[in-house]
């Protein structure tokens, strides 16, 4: 899923400072699941808020909205006929939704909530971690299903480099080497020769080098 | 056993502290309470085996907002006793209570009250 | 592998069967050619070449191309050193190309240091290729006269390729396979990490030969001296990938700290002339941080001098 973090709340209030009438829209996926955006995180941002500019000697409107999802038309489209009571929103989702809004409103100002990070999984009660980029060119098939792309602080496609410590990156004693657990993965499997296969030199113009990415499904289409 | 305790304070009951959500305290203040703590079972002694711990961070968390907004977080406090310790009961919420009046009362409520005068003036 | 791909010396030396000797400049913080040119002069006449590092630990520096032109114009035959994270591929045939227009005969490929190490923490990192795919790269464009597009290039550059090794990042049982990968790539010579445990590089070197590596290659052993018992413990320490035995440090602290500098320079030479003696040890990479005035002592005191007349 894509992983988000609530932005500092001094952040926020700086952003908003100058509208009336606020929205905090949160989003019932991702950002639910990774504890930054959905209907809990909505809820204490707008009560936080609403105590700062109260204790301000401001009186704001200051209103609470989740929807389903921000990155589909059906769910945004149920905000339409409230958006006229707001002056600016304030998107909980992920980039993904905050810009689907602006797209859909087009004279609204949007704002983001939440920072978005990677896209992870929930690790750990309270760790999510990076696992995938996107680079629209999966290697997982001949790394042992480790991404060397996401996880390696390099994206070397031949590693390890010569920082890799005792299982660990040279960038910091708490990341994992990816090749030293692409390394695991191959012994385990039983798959050793194919650590020397070399990696050919990577086509990344389906990574973010090739610029906005679309996927067009004619069958899909109505 | 009878025990003076201040009659200014409201005891909301919950089956376990670890019921407590951050919203729940800061939805007392934006109400206009000076003051909330949380009581808990002693550590370690959670029938949910981590109840009151995860009260505790909920509390903190709370309280670094209220410290964002202005509002103070040292309002906020968390206890902890076993349930037959009537006198630290009694003995924590006078605590409370006396510091609560030592800090006065809570800006939201100063603002609100201001913001009500303006309304009625008007 | 007799005949020459390029015109570089360090070629020649190590394909007459000589014991290379190679050392290092860093480039200078600022932009006065006269502290690369003055580090060159220091070491011209000991040994084969000279490595001009990229911008190492990820602080910015002179450029190692700019730096690498300096030494060529005073007659001092250049290792160009070329890191993947900061340039494309675009950068990457470029530069091997502006360096092939000064006639820079060498040049190793490396993914180099982690940006956070440096002074650009923020920085982004580029990374398009790793340094296996550099080396394929030069050796695409030396021996098929290609860009990586595919189109034709008017005077290809003829530049002997090498790589590092670090015989001593984990996990060790790779370090063999992986040293196979880069001759597969393309690597004629091959620099390997600072070697301190001995025991340690001669089980990888063996292992090597093994696999007849060393004859497909050229492996030159990575020497630095200590300069005190402190460096000692920040090597052991502190750099990623760094082996140093218990025993040096208890070596260099046991003498007085007058001498600590002297006993680092007895260490290195002694460990020099240990491994001459091994099979595949094809010379040396004396790296003296910031101490190049050294390296003609060692050079000398360790029998590699004077160097072979080519």
């Amino acid at each position: 899923m894509i992983i988000a973090e609530k932005k500092p709340i001094e952040e926020i209030i700086q952003e908003v400072k100058d509208f009336d009438r606020i929205l905090i829209l949160g989003c019932n996926e991702c950002v639910t699941v990774c504890e930054a955006g959905g209907k809990k995180e909505v809820e204490v941002l707008a009560s936080v808020l609403r105590m700062y500019f109260m204790n301000q000697g401001q009186e704001k409107t200051i209103g609470e909205r989740t929807l389903e999802r921000q990155c589909d038309h059906e769910y945004l489209e149920e905000i339409r006929n409230i958006i006229d009571d707001y002056d600016a929103i304030v998107s909980l989702a992920c980039g993904v939704g905050v810009q689907f809004a602006a797209e859909k409103y087009l004279t609204m100002p949007l704002l983001p909530g939440v920072n978005t990070i990677c896209l992870g999984a929930n690790e750990d009660r309270g760790l999510w971690t990076e696992r995938c980029q996107a680079c629209g060119t999966c290697v997982l098939a001949r790394t042992g299903g480790i991404c060397p792309v996401s996880r390696c602080a390099k994206r070397v496609l031949n590693g390890p480099c010569g920082g890799s410590t005792n299982g660990k990156c040279e960038i910091s004693k708490d990341t994992d080497c990816a090749w030293q657990l692409i390394i695991d993965r191959l012994k385990a499997l039983d798959k050793m020769d194919d650590y020397e296969k070399v990696a050919p030199v990577k086509d990344w113009s389906t990574d973010r080098a090739g610029g906005p990415r679309t996927v067009t499904r004619e069958d899909v289409k109505i | 056993m009878r025990l003076k305790i201040p009659t200014n304070f409201r005891i909301i009951r919950l089956p376990c502290t670890g019921k407590i959500d951050i919203i729940h305290i800061l939805r007392a203040f934006e109400k206009g309470a000076d003051g909330l703590y949380v009581v808990g079972c002693m550590e370690g002694d959670c029938h949910f085996n981590e109840g009151n711990f995860r009260a505790r961070k909920r509390v903190e968390q709370a309280a670094r907002m209220l410290d964002q907004v202005g509002v103070g977080g040292e309002r906020v406090k968390m206890y902890n006793l076993s349930s037959g310790e009537g006198p630290l009961f009694a003995q924590y919420s006078i605590e409370m209570v006396n510091k609560i009046k030592q800090m006065g009362p809570s800006p939201i409520r100063l603002a609100k009250e201001r913001m009500k005068q303006k309304a009625d003036a008007a | 592998m007799s005949e020459y791909v390029s015109n570089s010396r360090l070629e020649r030396v190590l394909k007459a069967g000589h014991l290379g000797v190679t050392s290092e400049c860093g480039p200078p913080r600022g932009s006065d050619p006269e502290e690369v040119k003055k580090k060159g002069l220091l070491i011209k006449d000991h040994v084969d070449a000279v490595n001009v590092t990229d911008n190492q630990t990820a602080m910015t520096r002179m450029s190692s191309l700019a730096a690498c032109i300096h030494l060529k114009l005073l007659g001092i035959e250049p290792v160009l050193q070329m890191v993947t994270r900061d340039r494309n591929r675009v950068a990457l045939q470029s530069d091997i190309l502006g360096a092939a227009s000064f006639d820079i005969p060498n040049m190793l490929c490396l993914s180099g240091d982690h940006q956070s190490f440096g002074d650009c923490a923020q920085g982004q990192n580029v990374h398009d290729l790793d340094s296996m795919q550099l080396v394929q790269t030069v050796r695409y464009m030396r021996d098929e006269g290609k860009f990586l597009g595919g189109d034709d290039i008017k005077r290809p550059p003829k530049i002997f390729v090498g790589a590092a090794a670090n015989p001593f990042a984990d996990p060790f049982e790779i370090r063999v396979p992986r040293l196979a990968k880069k001759i597969a790539c393309g690597a004629e010579f091959i620099q390997t990490q600072c070697i301190y445990n001995i025991d340690k590089f001669k089980e990888w070197i063996r292992r090597a030969a093994d696999r007849g590596l060393t004859e497909k290659t050229f492996i030159m052993a990575g020497m630095t001296p200590m300069k005190s018992v402190g460096m000692a413990k920040y090597m052991k320490n502190k750099v990623p990938g760094m082996d140093v035995p218990e025993e040096i440090i208890a070596r260099l602290a046991g003498v007085e700290k007058k001498k600590q500098a002297e006993e680092g320079i007895n260490i290195c030479v002694e460990h020099i002339q240990e491994l001459k003696e091994i099979p595949g040890v094809a010379g040396f990479h004396i790296m003296a941080i910031e101490w190049e005035e050294k390296v003609p002592e060692i050079v000398e005191r360790s029998g590699l001098y004077p160097r072979p007349e080519i």
